[in-house]
């Protein structure tokens, strides 16, 4: 069994204040996520994304059930901080999640938070910016680089502290489509040296990169699938208000109005190819 | 206007002053303030002067970057030079109505006006040699014995450290907020100064919200890079003393003895 993230039947209730009654982002949610894959959470505001991010890095704790990180239980509260380096995280705003004033220094935060030796923190930290393409930029201010750049930054403090996963919330909802393609290609290039990649995003076009996809509706799982089986399911995912890439959505009414195309197209290339071959 | 602000930003170079120990650098920054109101005779001062422009030539940071800084201050240099001008007896050498200038009352003013620019050019000189982490860490270092008697030095310069962070974000987002309000009709930039300073009541308002805002992503994001407080924390750039650091000290005693000698002669 090598699964990196494993829930079980977790509840997590979020208490009622002034405005809002109680509720439960999470419903009995029973979920693995394997080593080393890359997986994408999708999902309507409300469905229970950011807080199943959050569990993952124990930065919530489930009223109900338990998350397993890297065979740790995440209520271990002796074992939290290794809950925390197995799994890293980047959140939704570059601004927010930035600590210091220098480039380098920031990326350092996490190792030094662990207590790594000074010489082997300097060897994570250009490691982590060589990876995301920012060694030019190390002695920079971040309030002056691009969104993209910022969050290209983040990624750094994450790989730094060598998780084996990292959980990806939200990470181009702020960004510019440059950035966001820069942050994907990041993401994407992680996965394939082996991090266990968690992408939660609204984007389809996004999550039609990961190898599986799950989508959440009101804390439950409502679909769970590779990319191909998600998007060819398009009446399921419109029920939800959910959109399908443009490549899917186009090879339907295409082939509503009579166009032969093979099933199961998703990216853009594999319609091109369908469209005009070109051999 | 605000970005003008030179005051207490770092300049990225590679100078000798760049490379030395924060801790020295704030050790001498401090004697040096020190000694400027030690020192009350013209060689003493000019031994001052020419310490400090060797400073700054050794800093490499441009002589136009560094007086941008003053101008800020302009005012209060100005309101010294004034106030000192008119408040000693001594020789007149001007009467104007009941006002007098004096020899002594014009050496004071140009002392304390000399005093408050070399004291602002030392210590921009600090901030812009020093990242805001090296000055942070330095004055952790420093305040380490305190911690022993229950001064939070850890927590201090981490809050330190994060302010400096969070001035240009936040200053982004005031300009936002006003922006926002402009378009829709608010004015900022009419009546007198009791108007203007009602006007910025409604700006202070989501500017504080979003700061809050912030500060709990912020927390969060530390959180989940495993940051709990001081203990146990290393930290990269390690401090260790090396011979520049030595020679620093060595060449800042002999000044600081200098200057302490004039002042007991003269």
């Amino acid at each position: 069994m090598d699964d990196i993230v494993r829930m079980e039947h977790v509840t997590f209730t979020y208490p009622a204040t002034d405005v809002k009654e109680s509720f439960n982002a999470l419903n009995d949610l029973t979920l693995s996520i394997e080593k080393g894959s890359f997986v994408a959470v999708i999902g309507q505001n409300g469905s229970g994304k950011s807080t199943m991010a959050k569990l993952v890095n124990a930065l919530l704790l489930p009223g109900e059930g338990t998350v397993w990180v890297n065979g740790y239980d995440t209520r271990d509260e002796a074992h939290l901080w290794d809950v925390r380096q197995s799994a890293g995280m980047v959140f939704q705003n570059p601004d927010n999640q930035i600590v210091s004033s220098i480039v380098e220094d920031d990326v350092a935060f996490g190792p030094e938070n662990l207590g790594v030796e000074p010489a082997e923190i300097r060897r994570r930290v250009d490691e982590a910016l060589e990876a995301v393409g920012m060694t030019a930029f190390r002695k920079n201010a971040p309030h002056l680089l691009s969104g993209g750049q910022k969050q290209r930054i983040a990624i750094a403090g994450a790989i730094a502290m060598r998780p084996q996963c990292i959980v990806f919330d939200e990470p181009t909802a702020m960004l510019d489509p440059k950035g966001r393609k820069e942050v994907m290609r990041i993401i994407r290039q992680l996965h394939a040296e082996g991090i266990t990649c968690i992408l939660i995003t609204h984007f389809m076009e996004e999550a039609a990169q990961a190898d599986r996809i799950v989508i959440l509706n009101d804390g439950r799982i409502y679909m769970d699938g590779t990319p191909r089986e998600i998007f060819t399911d398009r009446d399921s995912l419109m029920a939800l208000g959910l959109d399908v890439p443009m490549a899917v959505d186009l090879s339907y009414q295409l082939h509503d109005l009579g166009v032969d195309l093979p099933a199961g197209i998703v990216e853009e290339e594999e319609l091109i190819e369908a469209l005009c071959p070109s051999k | 206007m605000i970005r003008d602000i030179t005051l207490g930003q770092y300049y990225p170079g590679d100078s000798i002053l760049h490379r030395l120990d924060p801790r020295i650098k704030i050790l001498a920054t401090l004697a040096y303030i020190i000694l400027l109101f030690i020192v009350n005779e013209w060689i003493g001062f000019a031994a001052c002067f020419v310490f400090l422009a060797v400073e700054v030539a050794l800093s490499k940071v441009p002589l136009s970057y560094i007086l941008r800084g003053l101008k800020v201050i302009f005012l209060v240099i100005l309101f010294t030079f004034v106030l000192n001008l008119f408040m000693y007896d001594g020789e007149v050498l001007v009467r104007i109505w009941k006002l007098t200038i004096t020899d002594q009352g014009l050496k004071r003013a140009l002392f304390m006006a000399g005093r408050l620019i070399l004291l602002i050019i030392s210590s921009s000189i600090l901030t812009f040699t020093t990242t805001p982490i090296q000055l942070t860490n330095g004055l952790e270092r420093l305040m380490k014995p305190l911690s022993k008697i229950g001064v939070p030095s850890h927590e201090i310069a981490m809050m330190m450290s994060i302010a400096l962070r969070f001035i240009p974000t936040l200053l982004d987002e005031t300009d936002k907020i006003m922006k926002a309000q402009q378009a829709r009709g608010a004015d900022f930039e009419s009546g007198n100064i009791l108007h203007r300073a009602k006007q910025m009541i409604p700006i202070l308002v989501p500017l504080f919200i979003s700061a809050f805002r912030i500060a709990q992503d912020m927390a969060l994001a530390m959180e989940a890079r495993c940051y709990h407080g001081g203990q146990g924390r290393t930290s990269m750039t390690e401090m260790r003393f090396r011979r520049r650091d030595y020679i620093t000290a060595v060449i800042l005693l002999l000044f600081a003895a200098g200057i302490i000698t004039l002042r007991v002669l003269i």
